[in-house]
C-alpha cells in the first residue's frame, strides 16, 4: 500500500511539473488516450502493457501499446511522422535511430521536462545512457527504460567440471565451444551445442557480428570508433581485422545448432536457459531469464563475462592486424584488448512532436513512470520484460536481485560483467549517424547472412559491405556523414 | 417497330395530342439526351475509381522509382535521381542481389547456350518464310527470342556451379517449378476425384482446405513443421539420424521448403478448377471412346486433354501471374534467408521499402512488372497457337 501511494505521488509530481496545476489531483489525464508504438514482444511490450492499467488508474490516461515486428519498427515510426499521419503519439524504440528522427524535428525535445522531473531521478541513470543514448545534438530526446550491452554467457557448472576459465579471447570462446559441443548438457539424453548465437537475417545478427569485430577494430578508446576512419569516412570493414572477425563469427557456427541461421534471440535464449548451450552472446536478458523458475533449467549455473577480446588489433595505417602492446592496446587487460559493445543503446521512450499538447504530457508522464525506480527496479529483474539494468542504484543494490531470486554470487557476477562493460574506456558505441539502419540492417545484415549461408566467401562479404557502405556514404554526402560520425563519438578536432 | 431499333423520340416543342392534352413528362429529346448521358454517368465512377486506385498509383510508383526519399524538417522530399535506382539493380551494388552472381561460362554452359542460340536463330528464320506480315512477325519473334535468350543466359550463368541465383532467378524458379508441380498434382487429384470412388466428397473438401488458410498462417505452420529442433517431427528426424541436417542452412533446402509450402497452398486451386473442367466433359465422348476400345491413357490424351486445355491455359496463366508475387512464405518461413537464397522479387521490393529505400523498391517492382509482362506474353504466344491450330 505504501509503495502504491509512493507511485501515485511520483506520477502526480511528474505530471505536476508539466504545469497542469491543481487539476492533476483528480485523474490529471482523464479522457486522454496515448498510442505508443514499440516492437512485438513479449519483451519490451510486456512491461508497457502490464503497467498501463496501473497508470490509467493513477492518472486517467489510457495507454494503447501497439506492436510491430522489430524489422518494421523504424519504417513505421518514420513514415508515420514524415507523412504527418501521426497516428502514434509516443515510441519505445532504439535510440541509435535518433539521428533520423531528431534532425527533421519529428521527436519532441524532452530536455526541460526531464530537468523538471525529480521523480525520474535522472542523475541515477548511468551516465552512458543519460548523456549518450538519450541525447542527440546536445538535446535530450528520450527517457531510457533499458540498458544494453552485449556479453558472453557461459555455464558455470560445465566450465567448473572441465577445469576451464571463462573466455578471455574469441579463441578461448571457440575452444570452450568445441569442448562441449555435441555433449548432453542438460541431462535429457540428446546432444547439445557448444555455442548458440542468434544469426537469423532481419533479426539481431548484425549486432552479434559486431560484438566479435569490436575488439579487432577498436583499441584506442571509445572515441576512436569502430565503424569508419575518422579522416576519410572509409569503412574499417575493408581490413584484415574485420575479415578475421568474420572468420571467428563463421567458426562459432561449427559448434552451433544445425538451423542456427534461422534463430533469433528468442530461440537462442530459450535454448540457453533450457540448458542446451554451453555459451551464448546476448544482451543482459539471459541473466534474468535464467532465474525464472518456470522455464529455466540453469538456475545458478550461469555466468556472464565482458565480451572476449583479442591479442591482435587493427593498425589503421596499414589495414593489417598487429600484436597488442602498450601502444597498440593501451586499455588491454592481461594483453587482451576488450571492446564491449553497447549494442542498440537500450530501449528508450520518445514523444511525437506533432502530438496534441495534453497527449504529450500524458505520454511523458507514462514514460517517466516506467523509468522511475519504483517500477524500473522491479522490471529489470524480470527476464520477460527485456529491460536490463541502467540505473546506478540497480548496479549497487544487490537486494533487488536477491529478492528476484538470484543468488548472491550470480548477482555479483552478472552485475559485475555489465559494470565492466559500462565502465570500459574502450567501450564500442553503436552507429548513430543518419540512416545507420541502412548501413547495418540492410548492407551488413545481408552480407553477413550470405556469408553464413555460404553464398559468399569472407573476401566477397568484406567487399560487399565496404562497397555498400561507401555507396550509402556517397549518396548521403561524405562530409555530412563524417561530421555526424565524429559528433556521435564526441571527437573534437 | 419490327426492326428492333428504338422508336424515335418526338422533337422538342412537338404539338399537343389531338385530344388537346399536353404531355406531362420531360421533352423526349431531353430524355434521349439523358439516356445517352446515363451511359457515361454509370461508366465514369468506375473509370475514376480505376484511375485513382490503379492507373494513378502506377504512374506515381514509376515516378518514385526515379527518385530518392529524403527526410527534411517537417516532412520528406523526393529527389530526382533519374535511372540511378535501375542502374543500381542492373549494374551497381545491387546487381548480385537482383540478377545473381554470374559464373564464368564452363564448356557445358557454352554448349548449352550455343544450342539455345541456334534454336532461336532457326526460330527467327522460320518467321521470314511466313507469307503474311513477315516483317511484323520477325519483330515480334525477335523480341520473344531476345527475352528467351536472356533468361536462358541468366539461368545458365547463375544456376550452374560457380554462380548464384539472385532474386530474379529465384522468383523464376518458384514460378516455373511451383506452377508445374501444382498443376501436375492438381490434375492428378482432380482425375482421381472425378472417378466414382468411395469418400470422393470428403476428399474434395479436404483437398480444398489449404486454399482457405491465409498465406501467413501457412507460412507459420510450415515454419513449425520444419523446425528440426522443436517441431513436431523432431523425434522423427532424430530417429532417422538426421537431427544435424538443416534445410534452413542450405540455400536449395530452404528454397525447396518454400516451394513445398507454395505447392501445398495452391494445388487446391488447380484441383478445384480442373475438377470442374473434367466433370463438364460430355459423357457421350468418353463413352464412345470406351466403346471404340480406347484405353485410359488414350481416352485422356485424345478426348479429355483437348477439352480441358482452354481451362488449363487460363488456370496456368492466373497462377503464373500470382506466383510472381510470392512474398508471404519466404518472408515468414525464412526471412528471405539463408543469406538471400529464398528472397523473391516481391520480398526484395518489400525489404527495400521497409528500409525506406522507396525508389529502389519501386524500381524492383517495375522490373517485376516487366518480367511478368514478358513471361505472360511468351506464355500466351505459346498456348494461343496450340489452342487455335486445328488438330
Amino acid at each position: 500500500m505504501k509503495r502504491r501511494l509512493s507511485l501515485r505521488m511520483a506520477v502526480l509530481w511528474a505530471a505536476g511539473t508539466l504545469g497542469a496545476g491543481p487539476a492533476w489531483a483528480a485523474g490529471p489525464f482523464e479522457g486522454v488516450s496515448v498510442n505508443i508504438l514499440t516492437f512485438t514482444g513479449p519483451q519490451i511490450a510486456e512491461p508497457l502493457q502490464r503497467r498501463a492499467p496501473d497508470f490509467e488508474k493513477l492518472t486517467g490516461a489510457k495507454i494503447n501499446v501497439i506492436t510491430v515486428p522489430f524489422s518494421d519498427l523504424y519504417q513505421k515510426m518514420l513514415t508515420d511522422m514524415a507523412t504527418r499521419t501521426n497516428s502514434y503519439h509516443a515510441f519505445v524504440f532504439a535510440p541509435q535511430w535518433l539521428a533520423d528522427f531528431a534532425t527533421p524535428g519529428y521527436l519532441e525535445a524532452l530536455t526541460s521536462r526531464v530537468a523538471a522531473d525529480k521523480a525520474l531521478q535522472w542523475q541515477d541513470i548511468a551516465p552512458f545512457f543519460r548523456n549518450f543514448s538519450a541525447m542527440y545534438a546536445g538535446r535530450n530526446y528520450t527517457v531510457p527504460v533499458d540498458g544494453d550491452f552485449q556479453m558472453v554467457y557461459y555455464r558455470t557448472d560445465l566450465l567448473a567440471q572441465g577445469g576451464l576459465r571463462p573466455p578471455e579471447t574469441w579463441d578461448d570462446y571457440l575452444k570452450i565451444a568445441a569442448a562441449f559441443d555435441k555433449k548432453d548438457l542438460n541431462g535429457d539424453g540428446t546432444p547439445d551445442f557448444g555455442s548458440c548465437i542468434a544469426k537469423k537475417r532481419n533479426a539481431q545478427s548484425y549486432w552479434m557480428v559486431w560484438s566479435v569485430a569490436g575488439g579487432f577494430l577498436q583499441s584506442q578508446g571509445t572515441k576512436q570508433g569502430s565503424f569508419f576512419d575518422l579522416e576519410t569516412m572509409k569503412p574499417l570493414v575493408g581490413s584484415d581485422a574485420f575479415a578475421e572477425a568474420l572468420r571467428v563469427y563463421v567458426a562459432t557456427g561449427k559448434y552451433g545448432p544445425p538451423d542456427e541461421l534461422n534463430w533469433d534471440v528468442g530461440d537462442s535464449r530459450s535454448a540457453f536457459v533450457t540448458g542446451r548451450c554451453a555459451l551464448t552472446v546476448d544482451w543482459g536478458d539471459i541473466g534474468t531469464l535464467a532465474i525464472d523458475p518456470k522455464t529455466s533449467k540453469v538456475m545458478d549455473k550461469v555466468g556472464a563475462v565482458i565480451l572476449p577480446g583479442t591479442h591482435r588489433v587493427l593498425d589503421r595505417k596499414t589495414g593489417k592486424l598487429v600484436p597488442c602492446d602498450k601502444t597498440t592496446c593501451p586499455y588491454a587487460v592481461n594483453g587482451v584488448n576488450h571492446a564491449p559493445f553497447a549494442a542498440f543503446g537500450g530501449w528508450s521512450g520518445g514523444i511525437n512532436a506533432a502530438a496534441p499538447p495534453r497527449v504529450k504530457d500524458a505520454a511523458y508522464a507514462f514514460l517517466s513512470y516506467m523509468s522511475q525506480p519504483a517500477q524500473s527496479n522491479v522490471d529489470v529483474t524480470i527476464g520477460i520484460t527485456g529491460f536490463n539494468p541502467y540505473r546506478t542504484s540497480q548496479f549497487k543494490s544487490l537486494d533487488l536481485w536477491l529478492k528476484a531470486g538470484m543468488s548472491r554470487a550470480a548477482a555479483q557476477n552478472y552485475l559485475g560483467a555489465i559494470a565492466a562493460s559500462l565502465n570500459s574506456p574502450n567501450m564500442v558505441l553503436d552507429l548513430r549517424i543518419p540512416q545507420n539502419q541502412r548501413y547495418q540492417q540492410v548492407v551488413l545484415d545481408t552480407a553477413v547472412a550470405k556469408l553464413l549461408a555460404r553464398q559468399t566467401t569472407i573476401d566477397q562479404a568484406v567487399t560487399e559491405i565496404s562497397e555498400g557502405w561507401e555507396a550509402i556514404t556517397n549518396e548521403l554526402g561524405r562530409d555530412k556523414q563524417l561530421k555526424a560520425y565524429r559528433e556521435t563519438l564526441n571527437v573534437e578536432r | 417497330m419490327t426492326n428492333g431499333r428504338p422508336r424515335a423520340a418526338p422533337a422538342v416543342g412537338a404539338r399537343a395530342s389531338p385530344s388537346g392534352s399536353v404531355p406531362t413528362g420531360p421533352p423526349r429529346a431531353l430524355t434521349a439526351r439523358l439516356e445517352q448521358q446515363a451511359k457515361l454517368l454509370f461508366l465514369w465512377p468506375a473509370v475514376l475509381m480505376l484511375v485513382f486506385l490503379s492507373i494513378f498509383p502506377l504512374f506515381v510508383s514509376l515516378y518514385l522509382s526515379l527518385t530518392r526519399l529524403e527526410f527534411v524538417p517537417g516532412g520528406f522530399a523526393l529527389r530526382w535521381v533519374g535511372l540511378a535506382n535501375y542502374r543500381k539493380l542492373l549494374f551497381g551494388i545491387e546487381r548480385e542481389h537482383f540478377l545473381g552472381l554470374l559464373a564464368g561460362p564452363s564448356p557445358v554452359q557454352r554448349v548449352a547456350l550455343g544450342v539455345i542460340a541456334i534454336g532461336l536463330v532457326v526460330f527467327l528464320a522460320r518467321s521470314l518464310r511466313r507469307p503474311e506480315r513477315p516483317l511484323a512477325g520477325l519483330l515480334g519473334r525477335s523480341l520473344w527470342a531476345a527475352a528467351v535468350g536472356a533468361v536462358a543466359w541468366l539461368l545458365a550463368r547463375t544456376l550452374l556451379p560457380g554462380g548464384r541465383p539472385g532474386t530474379l532467378v529465384t522468383t523464376l524458379t518458384y514460378v516455373g517449378v511451383g506452377v508445374a508441380v501444382q498443376y501436375g498434382l492438381g490434375l492428378g487429384l482432380a482425375v482421381l476425384c472425378a472417378q466414382q470412388i468411395a469418400g470422393r466428397r470428403f476428399f474434395r473438401v479436404v483437398f480444398l482446405l489449404p486454399m482457405m488458410i491465409t498465406p501467413v498462417g501457412i507460412a507459420y505452420t510450415f515454419r513449425i513443421l520444419m523446425d528440426l529442433g522443436k517441431g513436431p517431427f523432431a523425434p522423427v528426424w532424430r530417429g532417422l539420424g538426421l537431427a544435424e541436417v538443416s534445410w534452413a542452412s542450405d540455400p536449395w533446402g530452404a528454397r525447396i521448403a518454400v516451394m513445398i509450402g507454395d505447392v501445398w497452398q495452391w494445388t487446391p486451386f488447380m484441383f478445384v478448377v480442373l475438377l470442374a473442367a473434367l466433370e463438364s466433359q460430355p459423357p457421350e465422348l468418353l463413352e464412345a471412346a470406351t466403346v471404340d476400345g480406347a484405353d485410359r491413357w488414350q481416352t485422356f490424351w485424345r478426348i479429355t486433354w483437348p477439352q480441358i486445355a482452354p481451362v488449363t491455359a487460363t488456370l496456368v496463366l492466373i497462377r503464373i501471374i500470382e506466383a510472381f508475387k510470392i512474398v508471404d512464405l519466404p518472408n515468414v518461413l525464412t526471412s528471405g534467408g539463408p543469406g538471400t537464397a529464398t528472397e523473391s522479387l516481391t520480398l526484395h521490393a518489400f525489404i527495400a521499402w521497409r528500409t525506406l529505400d522507396i525508389g529502389g523498391s519501386a524500381a524492383v517492382a517495375y522490373l517485376l512488372l516487366l518480367v511478368v509482362t514478358l513471361a505472360v506474353l511468351a506464355y500466351l504466344r505459346l498456348v494461343r497457337r496450340r489452342l487455335t491450330e486445328p488438330t
